[in-house]
């Protein structure tokens, strides 16, 4: 083969490959993405059922609750619009509490619950997710 | 007055970099003319060092060298100093400079005070800036193989990045600011931060992001001299394997700082933070092998250069991701959007420059050797290939959300995007890891190197049935992981048999051990993900719960007082069947300054894996909460990557006494 050939050769394959790895990133992007829903875009626009999202707001006052097995809780989400009830398994970070905001990961579920695999709050007094500092600026009336 | 100076030793920096670019533009102008004339010569072969057509210009550039090399080591000495000074205004605790007010607290152990310097946005930047600095000056003081013009160019592009994050550090992000009058304490630093991982974990990630500068900048002064070959390779190759080495090293303390700080019981995160620093290493990996082969064969010419300025490129990427507030994590500190355009243009300016004198210069770089789809160089082409899928699709998942954030869609991409894109691709690019150090340089049967690779080929295929019939149900992925882990454990010694291990080379050593720590590395991923169990309880004071093979029992929890913080801890006794019972200390510790609570595991190490605790909350009934794990042999994955790095030193020294040694019999010929 000549140089030139085997040149052209090898550039065709690292394009083919990258140009291949971007088509499976973005395919696979549109599956796995984590999309960000606040209380009041699931009260407009339905439940995103059999996906992993994210759900951020404030953690209303008065509601969480801890259950009997010592290590679940329930509380509810609100941005000022509405609300959804959220039940989560394990230890709450150490910033999660009421009045404060909060980011939950997991899944909607058929009864507009919120079944949570992950809680994510603030890390310190300053520190606030970016998702829900930029959920509360839209609703404005949870502006702290 | 210590600020001051800090301040003036930085202004001292910036002038001489500008005075090293402009003393390089010189020398390139001057040796320019006879340097097209030899490009279009034509001359046969590879033009790998000095030809005669400079020869006449020799003593210009020469000259115009001997007159950069003390200039590139002032500066970078000047850097060094800043970064010193700060540091001393840290220990003493100087609240009268801003920097030190706002991330600093006098009753803050002293290591975190040393610590600290960098633990910080300003701070960072001046220490990336140092690295910078030094590994200029280092590259002036050590670089003794490259052609003169050849490294006047390297160096004036090394002052070109340098004078860029000078002018950020004193016009956008000054540490030393005086704030008067000043406070009594300081604000203190982020607690997450209060960990002994803080003395090492940055300076050796930065150490190997920015050393790739040095990369960068051959590249460069290797297109602007159009001087690329296997000479140049040679010259490069341990300043990338340097570079490489600090980097493996600083995501493995990384990886496994995050592991015990953040008491999750993860590893690795894929927060796009732990994407930046990957990032670079894939380039820098993919780096290593490709510049292996143009300087053994001469073949990827503009394939290598390419390479050293895409890895510089990540490192610089990963830098604007972490430093310019587009992320909230525990380390972006700074939300200040003028900083992030300034290290947008920086970034923009350096890449978009040496993009385009690559696209200027490709077709002077003439293409190098050919060679055979059966081959060394074939296998380590189709690496090339492979390392470069995977960090096209880390870098799609990391840009992705803060493109889509720009169109007003908030997402997050995580785990599972990663884990299905890059996963299958990595397991691929084992495989090709595992058969290409048992593939010849030049020409090779495919039936013999079939032969040499059944041995291992076998041993993934028992490991696989072995597992899949031990493990029922376990996930494909850590199935795949524990069979190409153990193909590749057998694979990557194999260069070693049959050989005099005493004479086998220094280089040949390091590759084994790095692709045996790719290979230790990989089955602790596998096994943490298929065998990890947890346990998550409310415990009563001396109720037993079982985790693993382990029995925890939950004795009591008492307050305890650290310098800066109190804390609750707890004492668990924990027992793995009739074993001698051990003791766990977890703790959820307060600090005042700044007012934070974070959970401090406490984790137990045997041979086969770790037992990982943390202590949550209380709850009404007096029950405490507990998270517990048993890891088996999680621990592997760092080792892995010590072996690694290990790889890469033996690797780079086994380089160094080869290259000295053939320099010295050269010299006496």
């Amino acid at each position: 083969m000549k140089a030139k050939h085997q040149r052209l050769v090898l550039v065709l394959l690292a394009l083919v490959a990258v140009l291949g790895a971007s088509g499976l990133a973005l395919s696979a992007l549109k599956d796995q993405a984590a999309f960000f829903y606040a209380p009041g875009d699931v009260a407009r626009d339905g439940l995103p059922l059999g996906k992993h999202v994210r759900l951020g707001g404030m953690v209303e006052k008065g509601s969480i609750a801890r259950q009997a097995d010592g290590v679940s809780i329930a509380f509810v989400v609100t941005d000022g619009v509405a609300k959804v009830p959220v039940r989560f398994r394990g230890v709450v970070p150490d910033l999660f509490k009421e009045d404060s905001g909060v980011v939950a990961e997991g899944q909607f579920q058929s009864d507009g619950s919120f079944v949570a695999d992950n809680l994510l709050a603030k890390h310190d007094e300053k520190y606030m997710p970016p998702q829900v500092a930029g959920a509360m600026h839209e609703t404005k009336s949870l502006e702290p | 007055m210590i600020a001051e100076a800090g301040l003036a030793a930085l202004w001292f920096a910036a002038a001489l970099a500008l005075l090293q670019l402009v003393l390089a533009a010189m020398g390139v102008r001057a040796t320019r003319a006879p340097a097209e004339a030899g490009a279009q010569a034509p001359e046969d072969g590879a033009r790998d060092s000095w030809t005669p057509a400079f020869a006449g210009e020799r003593g210009v550039a020469d000259q115009l060298l001997a007159a950069v090399r003390p200039v590139a080591v002032v500066q970078g000495a000047l850097a060094v100093l800043a970064m010193g000074l700060l540091i001393a205004l840290f220990l003493r605790s100087d609240m009268s400079v801003l920097l030190v007010a706002q991330n600093s607290h006098t009753a803050k152990p002293w290591l975190y005070k040393f610590a600290g310097a960098w633990g910080n946005h300003e701070g960072s930047m001046l220490l990336w800036v140092t690295i910078l600095g030094a590994a200029g000056a280092a590259v002036a003081l050590l670089e003794k193989r490259l052609p003169p013009a050849t490294l006047i160019a390297t160096l004036g592009a090394q002052a070109a990045i340098a004078l860029g994050f000078y002018a950020f550090l004193l016009f956008s992000s000054n540490p030393f600011a005086r704030l008067l009058p000043a406070p009594a304490d300081g604000n203190g630093l982020n607690p997450l931060l209060q960990d002994p991982g803080l003395a090492f974990h940055p300076p050796t990630l930065y150490a190997g992001y920015v050393g790739l500068s040095v990369a960068f900048s051959f590249a460069v002064g290797a297109m602007v001299t159009r001087d690329v070959g296997p000479a140049f390779a040679r010259a490069m190759r341990p300043w990338v394997l340097g570079a490489w080495i600090f980097l493996t090293l600083g995501i493995t303390a990384g990886s496994y700082w995050a592991y015990y700080e953040l008491g999750w019981g993860g590893w690795w995160f894929w927060d796009p933070v732990e994407n930046a620093s990957l990032m670079p290493w894939l380039a820098a990996t993919a780096l290593l092998h490709s510049v292996t082969v143009l300087a053994t064969r001469d073949g990827l010419r503009a394939w290598t250069v390419m390479l050293a300025v895409v890895a510089f490129s990540m490192s610089m990427v990963g830098t604007f991701l972490v430093r310019s507030g587009v992320l909230t994590s525990v380390h972006a500190f700074a939300l200040d959007p003028t900083r992030g355009e300034f290290i947008l243009a920086l970034l923009t300016l350096y890449i978009g420059g040496a993009l385009a004198l690559f696209a200027l210069r490709v077709g002077t770089i003439r293409a190098g050797a050919t060679f055979e789809p059966v081959s060394r160089e074939g296998a380590l082409v189709i690496n090339n290939l492979l390392l470069s899928v995977i960090l096209a699709v880390v870098l799609i998942g990391t840009l992705y959300p803060i493109v889509a954030a720009g169109m007003g869609v908030q997402l997050s991409v995580g785990a599972p995007f990663f884990d299905k894109t890059a996963g299958p691709i990595a397991l691929a690019l084992v495989a090709v890891m595992a058969a290409g150090p048992l593939i010849r340089w030049r020409r090779d049967r495919a039936g013999a190197v079939a032969r040499r690779v059944a041995v291992p080929g076998i041993v993934t295929v028992a490991v696989l049935g072995i597992v899949l019939v031990a493990v029922p149900g376990i996930r494909v992925l850590p199935l795949l992981g524990l069979g190409f882990a153990a193909g590749l454990a057998v694979a990557s010694v194999a260069p070693l048999w049959g050989r005099a291990l005493g004479r086998t080379p220094l280089f040949t050593w390091g590759m084994v051990i790095a692709h045996l720590g790719i290979a230790v590395s990989l089955a602790g991923m596998a096994c943490d993900s298929a065998f990890t169990k947890e346990t998550l309880v409310a415990a009563r004071v001396g109720e037993p719960h079982r985790v693993g093979p382990f029995s925890v029992t939950l004795e009591g929890i008492r307050p305890v007082v650290g310098d800066n913080w109190s804390a609750l801890e707890a004492k668990l006794v924990a027992r793995r069947g009739e074993g001698a019972p051990f003791v766990l200390r977890p703790q959820s510790r307060f600090f005042s300054a700044p007012p934070t609570v974070t959970s401090e595991s406490a984790i137990a190490t045997r041979l086969d894996g770790q037992l990982y605790t943390v202590l949550g909350q209380a709850d009404d009934q007096g029950r405490w909460q507990l998270r517990l794990w048993w890891k088996p042999f999680v621990t592997l994955i760092w080792l892995g990557g010590a072996l690694i790095a290990l790889g890469g030193l033996l690797s780079l020294l086994g380089r160094l006494v080869r290259e000295g040694r053939v320099a010295r019999r050269e010299e006496e010929a």
